[in-house]
């Protein structure tokens, strides 16, 4: 028997997704390369969101297919998610850190649900991924309540890699953040990306983001992949809402003269 | 794929090689954690060490750490090491787990347990004082924001206080029948039980008759609002404050003490006495039965006799404490939800807190009520 390391980390096959009479992805198809960074943007409202809870299970679909790292994903309860479930990481919009556990115990959740080791281990471990993340040790015993948004984000990424997943999925990771912290962010993504060989999905509505740190971006409109490829080749996209998206005024702003 | 570890260990003069294989990842923790505690005696002994990584399948932060550290170890006690054969893709992963766990922590001082102890006591003395503060600015405020209200009448919340009055009063009135009936009907098949030894079945119904006007049936009725009403209150503003919506209310200009709490305090103060009155005539009902099927007492002499014993004062007494204990049940309930910080724990901690606090303090009240009645004669 011989396994191959699957070429893509995630591939989406004619997905439908609805709430009642609203059809929110409409026979969607998208494949996720395996050590890349995919950044997807889309309208706010216009189901990015519902698309990443519907890869991790969390929203059940009409139809098609989810395949992530070879193995086909049915539902958040089911086995072989959550056999898949070690090896992604989920970096939720507002953090969703416990709120009763120390940022220490937060990221050390993972690693005592799904592992046996010593206490100590683990502590090293967390301190080790607090680090990483760009934290103090002195950070691993405070209260989520007590983090700014920058440092519940880092936290959350932390704990995302806990148990240092192929995947990251990134929930909006710079929204609410200064022009500096998400830069900081992003370079964080980026060097974990590069020294742990990660996979990273990531919502975003971060110009500067997909810019800088996304090897392809894909546009999510009307329910579809419209485009997708490195920026460039968004750039010169011909579909009306990617022009609109990328080159309205905003975006005009923060590319001057991007050719 | 994922293979089975292995951390071969060859001594060749003095040099100890270490070569790990396979995959060195989190989910073979428990027998890597073994491996690494396993080799320490060696790595102490051996004055040189040569890591040697070529066999490695797999590598993750988990397993790097453990390398690192079985690499400390060594330098630490002053002897070299060397490391090999390290994979393109794993350099910048080692590169990065040297830089952690440099520094310890440093732990916080540990107290002497008798000046531990005597601090809990300081800090829970304050904490009662702060209690007391925090009631009477309440109090204050809600009283400001009635002389408000009183001045301008249009500002009162209507629409508010008659949503809060359908929700603690009239939804409240199947639980607190049901309830309250049940006690009355216990309380007269008690007095049956035992007065009939004596031949003094007739005096159950004055027991039960003062018993329920005067102290049970307003008790029993606070208690239950308390339950009910005043957790619901805590839950509801502690997580407005926790989304941030007093806050916001407060820069458009409004007092949240007007907007919120007073309109649901009165519908409290409303309510109370109103349920207490129908709680205390279905506990006489349920006694009322009770007296006819066990007792064998008809409705026409269970209602003489009740008329004979029971005097208007009884209920006056019942009836008066009811707003008084409802004020306490709002302003305990109210104050505590705007005491609830950022988590969801200090929410559950506050609406406990909030509940045996009003109940404690309902208690307290009717006992001073008691004594309060007794010196007046009534």
């Amino acid at each position: 028997m011989q396994e191959v390391a699957p070429q893509f980390a995630i591939r989406v096959h004619d997905l439908v997704v609805g709430f009642g009479k609203t059809v929110v992805i409409d026979h969607l198809s998208l494949d996720v390369r395996r050590g890349e960074i995919l950044g997807l943007v889309g309208a706010s409202g216009g189901g990015k969101s519902v698309l990443m809870r519907t890869i991790i299970g969390l929203i059940p679909r009409r139809s098609g297919e989810i395949e992530v790292m070879g193995s086909m994903i049915s539902g958040a309860n089911d086995r072989t998610t959550q056999a898949a479930a070690g090896r992604w990481g989920i970096l939720f919009q507002q953090g969703a850190l416990f709120s009763s556990l120390t940022v220490r115990q937060n990221i050390q959740f993972p690693l005592r649900e799904n592992l046996v080791l010593s206490q100590a281990l683990m502590d090293e471990i967390a301190t080790a991924k607090l680090e990483m993340v760009g934290l103090t040790p002195e950070d691993g015993d405070k209260f989520p309540a007590e983090l700014s948004g920058g440092m519940t984000k880092r936290v959350a990424l932390a704990r995302a890699l806990a148990l240092d997943p192929a995947i990251v999925f990134l929930d909006e990771p710079t929204s609410g953040l200064d022009p500096i912290a998400a830069g900081d962010f992003d370079a964080l993504i980026k060097t974990l990306q590069k020294t742990l060989g990660l996979t990273v999905f990531m919502v975003t509505h971060d110009l500067a983001s997909l810019n800088t740190v996304c090897d392809r971006v894909a546009a999510l409109a009307d329910g579809k992949i419209v485009a997708i490829g490195p920026m460039r080749e968004l750039l010169q996209s011909e579909h009306p809402w990617v022009r609109a998206y990328f080159h309205g005024k905003r975006s005009q702003m923060l590319q001057p003269k991007a050719s | 794929m994922a293979t089975a570890p292995e951390l071969t260990v060859t001594p060749s003069g003095d040099v100890l090689e270490l070569r790990p294989a396979g995959s060195w990842t989190a989910a073979n923790v428990t027998k890597l954690e073994a491996m690494s505690e396993g080799v320490a005696p060696q790595l102490d002994r051996s004055n040189a060490i040569k890591l040697d990584l070529a066999g490695l399948r797999e590598l993750d932060t988990l397993g790097a750490w453990l390398l690192e550290k079985m690499s400390r170890r060594a330098s630490s006690a002053g002897h070299p090491v060397e490391l090999v054969g390290v994979g393109d893709n794993y350099t910048g992963l080692i590169e990065e787990v040297r830089q952690v766990n440099r520094r310890n922590p440093v732990p916080p001082p540990t107290l002497n347990p008798g000046v531990a102890k005597l601090r809990d006591i300081g800090r829970s003395a304050v904490s009662a004082m702060d209690d007391v503060n925090v009631f009477l600015q309440m109090l204050g405020s809600l009283f400001m924001a009635l002389v408000g209200v009183l001045r301008r009448p249009r500002s009162l919340r209507l629409t508010s206080l008659v949503y809060q009055l359908y929700r603690v009063g009239w939804q409240a009135i199947p639980i607190v029948v049901l309830i309250t009936f049940l006690i009355g009907a216990i309380i007269a098949q008690q007095g049956f039980f035992h007065f009939r030894k004596f031949g003094a079945e007739s005096y159950v119904v004055d027991m039960v008759g003062i018993l329920v006007l005067r102290e049970l049936g307003v008790l029993i009725v606070a208690i239950m609002v308390a339950g009910r009403s005043g957790s619901a209150y805590t839950a509801e503003l502690g997580s407005m404050k926790m989304r941030e919506e007093i806050d916001a209310l407060s820069t458009m200009g409004l007092d949240p003490v007007e907007v919120l709490i007073l309109p649901r305090i009165i519908a409290l103060v409303l309510a109370l006495p109103i349920l207490s009155f129908i709680g205390a005539m279905a506990a006489l009902y349920g006694g009322g039965l009770v007296a006819q099927f066990y007792g064998g007492m008809g409705p026409p002499i269970y209602i003489a006799r009740l008329h004979e014993a029971v005097s208007v004062t009884h209920f006056q007494v019942g009836i008066l404490k009811a707003p008084f204990m409802a004020l306490v049940i709002g302003i305990v309930a109210c104050s505590e939800g705007l005491r609830v910080k950022g988590s969801a724990e200090s929410l559950g901690k506050q609406t406990t807190t909030s509940v045996v606090k009003s109940i404690f303090l309902v208690i307290v009240l009717d006992g001073l009520f008691a004594v309060f009645f007794a010196s007046i004669g009534m």
